[in-house]
């Protein structure tokens, strides 16, 4: 019954966060001071065009039915036309999507498989070395704009000590090589067996990935570092102490185990938060990703291009966000109260 | 006599001394802090910069010198020169009225939205507090830099745009904020004292309840500077916030890109500066908090 009611009210919060968002899209589509029917029909339409296709758009309709009819194509999946590429957005998305999904998830992993063990090893040395080095980073990490970093890198990485691949997914001269299974080039060219290409697309993703990871591995070791904390003043680490048990087993079995729930959520927000952070570096990297697509629309005042996607970041977003966070729900008895 | 013990005194006999003495302890708690008083130190100096920029400048920042674009630094320019030939260093010094506009105005507006909000959402209760909310959260729910560009797309590129889009995408956390702190005294006695005596709600909220969330809603704000810094750069850097030719930092790196890997400096430059302000803010931030609000203080 309680579980029953949980999942509920959990499907309800999610399904109002999504009308949210789309009232969010819809009355920023409403705002812009383009005349949409103009936008259509071009400005040397005659007038009877222009009222034909007025009244075929429903621009004259009150705002609830148009609200109603944009969450509706919504749902249908329909996201308009793109000006700029004359696809639909729909269609352009699922194109673009998975170049950014590969460069999130690759800085994810990096985040998380440093920023884990830093974080514990900071707190088994509070104040020493390490804990000021996390201290430092997790401060970068709130100071840093991630498009500078992307450019020093760049600059450093790329244009002095020649160690990565420049700007793009992958080098020119290999561009459309590997055919499209997944979309995740490191994946496509792995499956392929093709290993020049899986170099190449490699040394292309590992520095903005790097730069994404590092933000995520600045806020996941800090926040390791406080639960971690918060565990080892326990009674039972003093217990387990005085029995003698080594230091190794108290801080990973003992004092570990109990906050990887807590983990699952700082986990899931950093991801949503890459997944965001990834409009700026893809801008910086020329990235073909989400983020790309959507300075592009911006710059070309493509608006159906920058709601569709703004409102796909937006879902994703939610979705992560509230997803990691009933997990953290359904797997902590304590959460549940 | 403002004496020290006169400002710690036990029982202060009016209402200023009360007031000077708390604002005294405050001031000596900071000033133990390192980490605090180098934030401070940052902030006062970017005050200055901006307070005093004609004059500190070496150069223009709008009139450039075409035979003279893209010089590497020098003693002549301390950061070099930029591609239509204007001393770099004086364009950040420039900037740092603009970067400090951004931040205040923001602030101005999006505290004094939130903390309404969450106040009076925690006082009435009931339905109002569900519907105010809810809106509070799917806003927080939803990714600021991605909302605060939709929001620009559609206002328009420049810098008062931006200002609002982030204005609109940073109230929703000092509602939460104001609205946890109220719920904590919202039946206590005083409050019950205040209406017995005839005051209406808008008094009691802006008089009574509204005063005691200030010390966490400025606390906040110090701490999301450095973010609301760092998305207003963002925007400029897309072209969305200050428009040329307007030496805000974003927009200067952005202009820098074309030159990046052979005029390195260009782009650079101004990004320490946008490091070192928000660094300033987020240290400062931290003090402020210890001292302000030790219930927030983080572990260790």
């Amino acid at each position: 019954m309680t579980r029953l009611f949980l999942v509920l009210s959990f499907l309800l919060t999610l399904a109002v966060t999504f009308l949210g968002l789309l009232a969010i899209t819809f009355v920023i589509g409403r705002v812009v001071p383009i005349d949409p029917v103009l936008a259509v029909v071009g400005d040397r339409a005659s007038i009877e065009t222009y009222q034909a296709a007025r009244a075929a758009m429903g621009v004259d309709d009150p705002l609830p039915v148009q609200f109603a009819r944009y969450v509706w194509q919504v749902i249908q999946g329909d996201l308009g036309m793109s000006v700029s590429t004359g696809r639909a957005v729909a269609e352009d998305l699922a194109r673009v999507f998975p170049a950014t999904l590969e460069m999130a998830t690759l800085g994810i992993i990096i985040g998380v498989v440093i920023g884990v063990p830093m974080g514990v090893f900071a707190a088994a040395r509070q104040g020493k070395w390490v804990d000021q080095v996390i201290r430092v980073i997790g401060l970068a990490g709130y100071a840093i704009p991630a498009f500078w970093l992307g450019l020093v890198g760049l600059v450093l990485f790329y244009a002095k000590l020649r160690w990565v691949g420049g700007p793009g997914r992958i080098d020119i001269f290999l561009d459309g090589m590997v055919p499209t299974r997944s979309g995740l080039l490191l994946v496509d060219s792995a499956l392929d067996l093709n290993g020049e290409a899986f170099r190449s697309a490699f040394s292309h993703i590992v520095l903005p990935a790097t730069i994404l990871g590092f933000f995520a591995l600045a806020y996941i070791a800090r926040m390791t570092r406080s639960f971690m904390l918060e565990q080892l003043s326990h009674e039972y680490i003093i217990t387990a102490r005085v029995k003698g048990v080594p230091e190794r087993i108290i801080l990973w079995r003992h004092a570990f185990r109990p906050i990887r729930v807590q983990l699952i959520t700082v986990i899931g927000l950093s991801y949503a938060g890459l997944l965001e952070g990834s409009v700026m570096i893809e801008t910086v990297f020329s990235w073909p990703g989400i983020g790309n697509y959507l300075t592009t629309g911006l710059l070309n005042a493509d608006m159906n291009a920058v709601l569709g996607a703004t409102l796909v970041i937006g879902a994703v977003f939610v979705g992560i966000n509230k997803g990691s966070d009933a997990l953290y729900r359904f797997l902590d008895p304590r959460a549940r109260a | 006599m403002m004496t020290r013990a006169w400002l710690l005194a036990d029982d202060p006999e009016t209402r200023m001394q009360a007031r000077l003495g708390q604002s005294y302890r405050l001031a000596r708690a900071l000033s133990r802090n390192p980490l605090a008083m180098v934030g401070l130190t940052i902030i006062v100096l970017l005050l200055l910069v901006a307070a005093f920029a004609p004059w500190l400048a070496p150069y223009s920042a709008v009139q450039g010198d075409l035979a003279n674009r893209l010089q590497p630094p020098s003693a002549a320019h301390w950061m070099g020169t930029d591609g239509l030939g204007r001393d770099i260093l004086s364009r950040v010094i420039h900037g740092a009225r603009i970067t400090l506009m951004i931040v205040l105005l923001v602030a101005v507006i999006a505290a004094p939205l939130g903390l309404l909000i969450g106040t009076v959402a925690a006082y009435f209760g009931g339905w109002i507090d569900r519907i105010l909310m809810g809106l509070t959260d799917i806003f927080l729910s939803l990714p600021r830099l991605i909302m605060a560009l939709a929001f620009v797309a559609a206002l328009g590129p420049g810098i008062e745009n931006a200002v609002i889009a982030i204005a609109i995408t940073a109230w929703p956390v000092y509602a939460r904020i104001a609205r946890a702190e109220v719920l904590t005294f919202r039946n206590a006695e005083f409050l019950d004292a205040i209406r017995m005596q005839g005051a209406s709600s808008v008094r009691i909220i802006a008089l009574h309840v509204m005063p005691l969330c200030m010390s966490s809603t400025i606390v906040r704000v110090t701490l999301d500077m450095a973010g609301i810094i760092l998305t207003a750069a963002g925007l400029g850097f897309l072209g969305l916030g200050a428009q040329p030719p307007l030496p805000e930092w974003g927009a200067m790196i952005s202009r820098g890109r074309s030159f990046i890997l052979d005029q390195w400096w260009v782009a650079t430059m101004p990004g320490f500066a946008i490091v070192i302000v928000s660094l300033g803010f987020c240290l400062f931030g931290d003090g402020l908090r210890d001292v302000l609000d030790p219930k927030q203080r983080s572990r260790g």
